[in-house]
């Protein structure tokens, strides 16, 4: 009898309203699958993409409900302590939502453009989207693992849409197996964790770190070494990074935006949550090893992209320099340096959404114009279109009055602070060389006429995808053939996603209150 | 009715923004009355505030109303607000109240140009840039609208930048400023390190704990930083320059509002001043000095909008020299009465520009009088306020700010009493040179005639701002009469928040019927000889000798002395330093970081083994370090 009472499996309570958003994604998501199958006649897009957005704005409301729960009653668990709901999630449920909404909008004019029709693309941003989400809250590291595996086969998934361009499903390939391959030495890392210290919950880590002085601490550094790299996978931090360029060139474009903005949200909410909260006591161990990771990944990430003529690989590299950036704050490890690096993500992700929503206009039909030649005059061509790209990108440089540049001066007033002068310097000398490939893009769409030896002389990309070397094969830097130099088509969902975003970036960056009183309210649960 | 208050910077800048977005649209002349009507609603507001704030009792007149913070960074702390006072809300009541004459005027004086919507535009950012000078409770606020008025000033004067003199004056405005807005850079940052804190409230409480040395330092950088806003000596040659910009925005600008805000910093910061003796003495001399020198220079000046603007430069030196000795509510008197005639004049000049065909010689005008009736009375009885001739404004103002300064030294008097003569007799001969005496130009004889002209009255949305601010003119002086101790509303009224740190000197009755009756006997004097000496001639080489003409030769002595050596050593450096040593040294590091990319882009094989490998490596290196941190 004794035996059957242990082995009776005790469910636990579960309080629904506290993963609502969560739920609410997937429920949307599974109802949009099947309500193409229940009517005979053909939807339209259009339907789909409206309601993906307003399962997405579904969630953004239930977030914020939760949210005032928290702000009246507290941060509290749920689901045997396996789900915290605390400011820190709730920032990251709402930046999640608003990705959503953002990205449902912009993938519209995509799918519509490029004929791709039925459910399957929304479902699958959603089905991410509750995957990030649920990173972001996660209070277990076997929930963590099981999130991350739900954002990340969406978004394999999500990147090899577009079966018609043969990068495309290169891209999902190589994205899966590699993703599969850090995803075996994450779980591996949890294993010697739990091995170390007898819990996979979070607090309950925590608190034996607090209360016992570890002698062997071998296998537990080793276990937290695989977890960074398993996230460091998800982030693109170097040494782990080298998918990125590849699989943001591949994916359909208006995927690579959500995957970027997405991965970055669920990645770094769990890593930063991991890190600092639960082994903060450790940090003296982790700290010189985030530093490193940093350093090489401002570093690689600005150098590198200088040399892409694609725009989506050149911002591939882009999202691995701000992925340094983010990982400054965390190296920090002060619940300043935690602030901005927070600050920094939701900043990031919003300047990233409407970039790629830009590049998937300018695409064209086919996605595959995405030279920097098809950039040269925009200016003149689309004032419109082409300032708010501009200001996307001066964003993303960090010009004063946008968001971007509050978000690096948080991360590196923490460094300073936490007297991590050399990693503060190496921060804002890659600032300056990555201002180099964002201008450049800047002035082609203005048409300044760019001194011999800094935009022209570096080598075309040639097709990395297909497995040739990355290294010029045009030393010429002659317009490739099959630029197309039209007029841009701006549908209105896209462009009221730009605005937003745009607006976003600008309104904050002038006015920074309210989004940086919002994201202080990101406090851990414990 | 405080609560409001909001609501004035608001209506000028919602006026700007409206003109951003579709000036074009409404064009001439709808913009131009938008821009009136925003100016005016934002003046009908202050009047509210302004009857709200009367109502209280006077030890509680003061009211900060907090939008939200704008800044917070580290111990930083600046909220976006305002601060309402006797002191801001008198600002605001003459700075929206003019300021929508003004525009009223320029409606007519702009009709012609093709951009207009863009010169209202222009304006009504100005307004609210002012306004938020003025009404801004803490420093960076006050800088921010500071900088704001700085850089409209800038896109009007150089409102006709397809004349190279006026985008140059446009340049040489704002090189000028710089120079004094650098100074109250450095001042704002001696202030927060000194005070912690930029909010006027805070920093004056904390003053007690600073010593003097910082203070004297703060409160000649924060004049340095008025002297160039408000042209003084040595930054004053920008203000004779930025007539280039059309007429309004002389009076506007460049007259009645903005030069006057280092007037109303120097008040503002009363308390720096009240500890800190040594630099309030300072101003009080360069007030005086610059007073003397730009009324001499207004003696021989032929372009009658010179005259006003060196006349501008003498008036802002007096406000000076009273904020100085601590007579603020006397430089706060000058400087709304000054806004009130100074405006007419200008306005005046502009209608007398108008009728002669964009000419300013006043040597060649003459004999308008009774052409131009509107405009020839109320520029006469400018010339009599500002000549300081009893009962009109200027013989109450001026007469309080000489008589404060007999009271703190007879030296700074008798420069006062010498420039009062000279305000009367250049402001006299300019009169007489338009208005009087032969007429020197050609009239047209029949309709078409282009050599002549054919000179009138201007509409009646340029007569009736000239027509208010005459009346206005005349009467101003009631607001703040010395001959009665229940008289001197002003005074009064601005006591709260000058308090004990005002300076006084009580000289019974007799002594204030004394000083009014010298007073009016050198404006007499004045007059006199402007008449005798103008009258009935246009040329008397004697009185305008080239050294005055040529303003002291201080304009040569910059472009000599400073200009010119600098621009060598710009192009020096620009061939030299910075071709070789600094491009040099940035194309080295672009090359160096290219080469790198090179390199390190081989790796990037496109391989999915590789990159397979790459996690590997990076798993193998993050395990190495876990082995020297293991124990």
């Amino acid at each position: 009898m004794k035996l059957l009472a242990v082995l009776t499996i005790v469910t636990p309570h579960v309080n629904y309203v506290a993963i609502l958003p969560e739920l609410i994604l997937i429920g949307g998501a599974l109802l949009l699958l099947v309500s193409g199958q229940l009517v005979f006649a053909k939807i339209p897009t259009a339907f789909y993409s409206i309601g993906s957005g307003a399962i997405a704005a579904a969630a953004l409301v239930a977030s914020l409900v939760i949210w005032h729960d928290v702000q009246a009653r507290g941060p509290f668990t749920t689901i045997a302590d396996s789900v915290a709901v605390d400011g820190f999630a709730i920032v990251f449920l709402v930046l999640v939502s608003c990705i959503l909404i953002l990205a449902s909008a912009i993938a519209n004019d995509f799918l519509v453009r490029e004929g791709i029709d039925g459910p399957e693309y929304h479902v699958l941003a959603l089905l991410a989207g509750s995957g990030a989400m649920l990173m972001a809250a996660a209070n277990d590291l076997i929930l963590i693992f099981v999130a991350l595996e739900i954002m990340s086969i969406p978004l394999y998934i999500l990147a090899g849409m577009d079966s018609r361009r043969r990068e495309s499903g290169e891209a999902a390939i190589k994205y899966f197996v590699l993703g599969a391959f850090s995803s075996a030495i994450f779980v591996y890392g949890i294993a010697l964790v739990y091995g170390a210290t007898g819990s996979t919950n979070l607090p309950q880590i925590a608190s034996y770190l607090n209360t016992n002085i570890i002698t062997s601490n071998g296998v537990l550094l080793a276990g937290l070494g695989l977890l960074l790299v398993g996230f460091g996978f998800k982030v693109s931090a170097v040494p782990f990074h080298m998918w990125t360029p590849d699989v943001y060139q591949g994916a359909p474009t208006p995927a690579t935006g959500f995957m970027t903005a997405l991965a970055k949200a669920g990645g770094f909410a769990a890593l930063l949550r991991v890190f600092f909260s639960t082994f903060g006591v450790l940090r003296t161990d982790w700290q010189p090893l985030l530093w490193a990771i940093a350093i090489v990944t401002l570093l690689l990430g600005a150098i590198l992209g200088l040399v892409q003529r694609d725009v989506k690989r050149m911002l591939a590299y882009s999202s691995i320099n701000h992925a340094g950036f983010i990982l400054v704050g965390l190296a920090a490890a002060t619940s300043q340096g935690i602030s901005g690096s927070v600050y920094y993500v939701f900043v990031y992700a919003i300047l990233v959404l409407g970039s790629f929503a830009v590049i998937t206009l300018v695409g064209g039909k086919g996605d595959e114009n995405h030279d920097l030649d098809a950039y040269r005059g925009l200016g003149r061509r689309q004032p419109v279109l082409a300032f708010a790209f501009a200001l996307l990108l001066l964003g993303q440089t960090g010009i004063p009055l946008t968001t971007g540049f509050l978000a690096k001066l948080y991360v590196i007033t923490a460094a300073v602070r936490a007297h991590s002068y050399a990693l503060a310097v190496i921060a804002m000398l890659s600032a300056a060389i990555a201002a180099a490939f964002y201008l450049r893009l800047v002035f082609l769409m203005y048409g300044v006429k760019l001194p011999v030896g800094s935009g022209g002389d570096e080598g075309a990309l040639s097709l990395p995808v297909t497995g040739e070397p990355d290294d010029g094969l045009d030393p010429t830097g002659s317009v490739p053939t099959g630029v197309n130099i039209g007029r841009v088509v701006v549908p209105v969902p896209t462009a009221v996603a730009i605005f937003v975003t745009v607006a976003v970036t600008v309104v904050f960056g002038i006015w920074p209150g309210p989004l940086v009183d919002f994201v202080h309210a990101a406090h851990f649960l414990f | 009715m405080l609560r409001v208050a909001f609501l004035i910077p608001l209506l000028p800048l919602a006026g700007f923004v409206i003109l951003l977005l579709s000036g074009r649209k409404l064009g001439n002349p709808l913009a131009g009355w938008l821009a009136t009507i925003m100016v005016a609603a934002s003046f009908v507001v202050t009047v509210v505030v302004f009857a709200g704030l009367f109502r209280l009792p006077a030890g509680g007149r003061s009211y900060t109303q907090n939008w939200f913070t704008w800044i917070s960074a580290g111990h930083l702390h600046v909220n976006m607000g305002l601060l309402v006072d006797p002191l801001s809300m008198t600002m605001a009541a003459f700075v929206t109240g003019v300021s929508a004459l003004i525009h009223l005027y320029s409606i007519g004086y702009m009709e012609h140009d093709e951009d207009f919507p863009k010169f209202f535009l222009y304006l009504n950012l100005f307004v609210a840039a002012m306004l938020l000078l003025v009404l801004a409770n803490n420093f960076l606020l006050l800088f921010l609208g500071w900088e704001g008025v700085g850089v409209c000033s800038y896109f009007l004067i150089g409102f006709w930048f397809e004349r190279d003199t006026a985008s140059s004056a446009a340049k040489k405005a704002m090189i000028f400023n710089r120079i004094g807005d650098a100074a109250f850079l450095v001042a704002l940052f001696l202030i927060y390190e000194r005070t912690g804190s930029l909010d006027y409230h805070t920093v004056f409480s904390h003053l007690g704990s600073v010593g003097e040395p910082s203070l004297v330092a703060m409160g000649v950088l924060l004049f340095a930083g008025a002297v160039g806003k408000s042209a003084q000596i040595p930054l004053y040659p920008w203000l004779a320059d930025a007539m280039e910009g059309p007429t309004p925005v002389s009076a506007l600008i460049h007259a009645a509002t903005m030069v006057t805000a280092g007037v109303y910093l120097m008040c503002r910061i009363n308390p720096i001043l009240y500890r800190a003796p040594d630099a309030a003495h300072v101003i009080a001399i360069i007030g005086a000095v610059t007073a003397l020198l730009g009324a001499t220079i207004a003696c021989a000046q032929n372009d009658i909008k010179k005259i006003l603007a060196y006349s501008t430069i003498s008036q802002l030196g007096y406000m000076f020299l009273a904020a100085g000795i601590g007579a603020y509510d006397a430089a706060i008197f000058l400087m709304l009465t000054h806004a009130f005639y100074k405006a007419l004049l200008f306005l005046g000049a502009g209608s007398v520009i108008h009728a002669m065909n964009d000419d300013q010689d006043v040597k060649t005008m003459g004999a308008l009088a009774r052409l131009m009736p509107i405009t020839a009375v109320t520029f006469f009885i400018g010339w009599l306020s500002i000549g300081g001739l009893p009962v009109f404004s200027g013989f109450w103002s001026k007469g309080d700010v000489l008589l404060n300064g007999y009271g703190f030294s007879p030296a700074l008097w008798v420069v006062g009493a010498l420039t009062a003569v000279l305000t009367a007799y250049y402001l006299g001969r300019a009169y007489l040179l338009v208005f009087r005496g032969q007429q020197r130009w050609v009239e047209a004889r029949k309709p078409g005639d282009r050599a002549g002209l054919k000179p009138h009255d201007p509409s009646w949305v340029m007569s009736v701002p000239l027509i208010v601010l005459g009346a206005l003119s005349a009467v101003g002086g009631l607001i703040n009469l010395p001959i009665h101790p229940d008289l001197d509303f002003l005074d009064r009224w601005l006591s709260p928040v000058f308090a004990s740190r005002l300076f006084q000197h009580h000289w019974g009755l007799g002594g204030v019927w004394t000083f009014a009756l010298i007073d009016a006997a050198l404006a007499l004097l004045g007059v006199a000889l402007a008449v005798a000496l103008w009258g009935h001639a246009s040329e008397r080489p004697a009185f305008e000798p080239v050294v005055l003409q040529r303003a002291w030769y201080i304009d040569w002595a910059y472009d000599r002395f400073i200009a010119r050596p600098s621009t060598e050593v710009a192009i020096e450096t620009s061939s030299v330093v910075e071709a070789k040593g600094i491009d040099g040294a940035v194309n080295g590091f672009a090359w160096l970081v290219r080469s790198t990319a090179r390199h390190l882009r081989k790796v990037q094989t496109g391989y999915v083994r590789n990159y397979a490998l790459g996690l590997a490596g990076g798993l193998v290196l993050v395990l190495a370090y876990v082995l020297t941190r293991a124990s």
